[in-house]
């Protein structure tokens, strides 16, 4: 595992490119998902900090307007504020890979891999990263095998309490813990309502952590870890979006040994899902001081709310002359 | 060192004092006001957002169709109001609202019946959604009690919240409110020594239950409001829109001391002007003046005249027709899809006017966790449970049918159909499970055995190894 290093502090902002001009970005936010209103926030928020650090932003929905319009504003590069499925399942990066439009952010297959969120916990265990037992199973198996003989097993072997959500999506939309036995088929019905695959994990207790990472040229490097204490106990999507329902402290308030461990993991995450530029992986601290990786997101929030740029905000950075570099960086590669 | 401890100094190049950020993200967070605890964001909210995409067929919103009206008629009526008067549509105007507007309201009430309103009675508000602020503000007392349909209109239900008081639903069925279910509260408030300030009633093709009060409901209603000395609030937006028969005859126009009447002109004519008006007794009449001067000072002057010059000058009524017509078809589009695609145990009410037909879903099925799904077909609609303040509702929804062509209609209906059907083969998945008979819990919390904190996740006991 390679050892993370601190996150150097920003240069300043995004270096303009060659012709002089300000570079030309597009910012996608928006799309058909659950998370549209959370992609409308970051999006804003993401084109306001660029614009604010000189660079030429416009603000775009990916939808079918979309080719036409990236061909019409000539961007030098794109930066997907798109969460849920096409912004991050990889497959609107396809589309640009095939346009030749260079984006910041991971390459569509290894979006892919992270938005399947028990393919990416499965490749994190193999990288012999800890991550709580699991289980995720189509309704069909449900149906043909008997929702209460599968039920029955997995309490049988998980335990709890447990968490049932949806095997992909972010916002902790459709996600809920399940203490007692018998709110698990009502759990299993609101979350198949989000997806035909739900993610039954053994509900681990302890200090949530988001934990950012980076790449500004020289390899992925932590952000300090945010640590989130929502007041009813449920990082929920309320807890999520109204200022004052939750407590964030960046860096977190944990050992200085359990956050070397917690950057090392992120890092590690996003090396061995193959990852670029920036990503949030969400964690858990139990009691042992045992981190575990929860689920990661290739696109994480950037609202007023969001802890990335919080642990940008912690490490010294502002959040637009991140994404200039980044951005900036993309569209010279792509030159 | 993996990250950057509390305390160290961030390289060049870095905000030299980036603003401290508070833990809570909202260094007010402990000073607002009880009422205001409510206010948070919400996952309904959040799948609304999608709603206004064109992919989506949205049978939620509420939105008249003001493309049918005569626009640049409209437009240059608007035009020539500040081209040549200025002087007075751009001014302040009284807080009563402008006298002229108030003699055609007059006029437009006369239409149900009203026909011994003074303008004088008659306060102009910012859509009738100020007019039922005000009337609450100027009789409810936190704790007091309001008793309302089941279902009731959502945007009064958040009045009444931030307003601090109850509501107790009454039963309603196709006929509207139920005579006898509202006797049956009245008394038994009186036994629990609450306080019913008021009714709050859409006796017009209800939002969102799309029914009438029927003409002997009305009589009854109103003998039982003499019986218990029970004020009345009539709300009355949809009274002109119905699809078959003359407007039925306004609760206000059976008694004028015991009806406050609520009206606007959001469904006849603009919602975005917002225009509306309350009609009540002379003494209630200026409380409200009062209390509108301490909330706008006066309703907007340009909308006022906009609607006054428009009941004078262009062809309302006709145009009011147009508008019916244009629902009618929708609401048959509507009834037909329903009809033909809807799975079995799918009920509905009936619409002979107004916006809404008010949806129950086969026994179980849950309209706001069913969301999601509908979302992924694109489909929208709102949750019934929205139109509760107790938390029932769960297994109705209200459908718009007011905005979208027919033809859209009938693709959001199909779309819906597909949800509902899914949604039926989970629970039929699920809801037969006995959790009594699980082998390893007996209605416990907690596998013997296992510890259920932190499982050897290196083990190789469980999970699909990737």
């Amino acid at each position: 595992m390679s050892e993370p290093t601190t996150t150097p502090a920003a240069a300043p902002a995004a270096a303009p490119p060659d012709r002089g001009d300000p570079l030309r970005a597009v910012v996608l936010a928006g799309g058909l998902t659950f998370e549209r209103e959370v992609s409308l926030s970051s999006g804003t928020q993401v084109w306001e900090e660029l614009n604010r650090v000189g660079l030429d932003a416009e603000l775009r929905d990916a939808d079918a307007d979309l080719l036409p319009g990236l061909a019409a504003a000539r961007a030098d590069a794109v930066f997907i504020a798109l969460h849920g499925a096409t912004g991050e399942d990889g497959s609107l990066r396809a589309v640009l890979d095939l346009a030749g439009v260079p984006y910041v952010g991971s390459p569509a297959a290894a979006c892919r891999l992270a938005w399947d969120k028990p393919a990416a916990k499965g490749v994190v265990r193999s990288a012999g990263l800890t991550t709580p037992d699991w289980v995720a199973l189509p309704h069909s198996t449900f149906r043909e095998l008997g929702a209460g003989a599968v039920l029955d097993l997995i309490v049988a072997r998980l335990g709890l309490p447990l968490m049932v959500k949806p095997a992909s999506g972010g916002s902790a939309l459709g996600a809920q813990k399940v203490a007692r036995v018998e709110d698990l088929p009502a759990a299993m019905v609101s979350c198949f309502a989000y997806g035909d695959t739900v993610l039954v994990e053994r509900f681990v207790d302890g200090v949530e952590l988001a934990l950012g990472v980076v790449d500004l040229g020289e390899g992925p490097q932590a952000l300090p870890a945010v640590e989130i204490t929502p007041e009813s106990g449920v990082f929920d999507y309320t807890a999520r979006y109204t200022p004052g329902l939750t407590e964030y402290h960046a860096p977190a308030r944990v050992p200085d040994d359990v956050a070397a461990r917690a950057a090392a993991l992120a890092v590690e995450v996003h090396r061995v899902l193959g990852l670029a530029d920036l990503s949030r992986t969400d964690a858990i601290v139990s009691p042992d001081g045992e981190v575990h990786f929860l689920e990661v997101n290739v696109s994480p929030g950037l609202t007023e709310t969001s802890m990335y740029p919080m642990a940008l905000e912690a490490a010294g950075h502002s959040l637009g002359d991140v994404l200039a570099r980044l951005l900036t960086r993309r569209a010279a590669t792509a030159r | 060192m993996a990250s950057l401890p509390p305390g160290t100094s961030p390289g060049p190049g870095a905000h030299p004092h980036p603003a401290p950020r508070h833990p809570r993200l909202d260094p007010l967070a402990d000073r607002y006001a009880a009422r205001t605890h409510g206010m948070k964001t919400s996952e309904i909210r959040a799948l609304f957002s999608v709603v206004s995409r064109p992919e989506v067929v949205s049978l939620a919103g509420g939105m008249p169709a003001v493309t049918a009206l005569p626009l640049d008629a409209v437009g240059s009526m608007i035009g020539e109001l500040v081209t040549g008067m200025g002087a007075q549509t751009l001014q302040y105007g009284s807080g009563q609202g402008d006298p002229r507007l108030r003699e055609r309201i007059c006029d437009v009430m006369a239409l149900e019946g009203i026909t011994d309103a003074s303008p004088s009675e008659v306060v102009v508000t910012v859509g009738s959604q100020q007019g039922l602020d005000l009337v609450t503000r100027v009789f409810c007392d936190p704790g007091d009690v309001i008793l309302a349909e089941g279902p009731s209109y959502v945007g009064a239900l958040g009045v009444f919240e931030a307003a601090q008081a109850r509501v107790r639903h009454v039963t309603m069925d196709d006929d509207g409110l139920v005579p006898e279910a509202l006797e049956q509260a009245l008394l038994e408030c009186r036994a629990a020594g609450d306080r019913v300030k008021f009714l709050y009633t859409v006796p017009n093709f209800h939002n969102p239950a799309g029914v009438t009060l029927s003409e002997p409901r009305r009589q009854a209603v109103m003998e039982i409001a003499d019986r218990y000395d029970l004020l009345v609030i009539e709300d009355n937006p949809y009274g002109l829109l119905g699809f078959d028969r003359e407007p039925m005859r306004a609760l206000r126009a059976r008694d004028d001391q015991r009806v406050i009447y609520l009206g606007s002109f959001s469904k006849t004519f603009s919602p975005g002007l917002r225009v509306g008006w309350v009609l009540a007794p002379l003494a209630v009449r200026e409380k409200l003046v009062l209390a509108t001067e301490a909330q706008v000072l006066c309703p907007p002057s340009l909308t006022q005249y906009a609607v006054a010059r428009y009941l004078d000058t262009q062809p309302w009524r006709e145009q009011i027709k147009l508008f019916t017509e244009l629902y009618r078809e929708r609401r048959d589009a509507t009834l037909e899809s329903l009809e033909a695609l809807m799975p079995a145990g799918t009920t509905w009410t009936h619409p002979d006017g107004g916006f809404y037909v008010w949806l129950k879903l086969p026994h179980g099925l849950d309209a706001k966790l069913m969301q999601p799904r509908a979302v992924n077909a694109h489909v929208a609609y709102v949750p019934g449970i929205g139109f509760y303040a107790d938390g029932s509702g769960r297994e109705h929804m209200r459908l718009s049918y007011c905005y979208p062509e027919p033809d859209q209609i009938r693709e959001g209906v199909r779309r819906l159909a597909r949800v509902v059907e899914a949604e039926l083969e989970l629970h039929a998945t699920f809801d037969a499970v006995d959790t009594g008979t699980f082998r390893a819990v007996r209605g416990g919390t907690q596998v013997p055995g296992v510890d259920p904190f932190v499982g050897p996740a290196n083990s190789d006991r469980y999970g699909d190894r990737g």
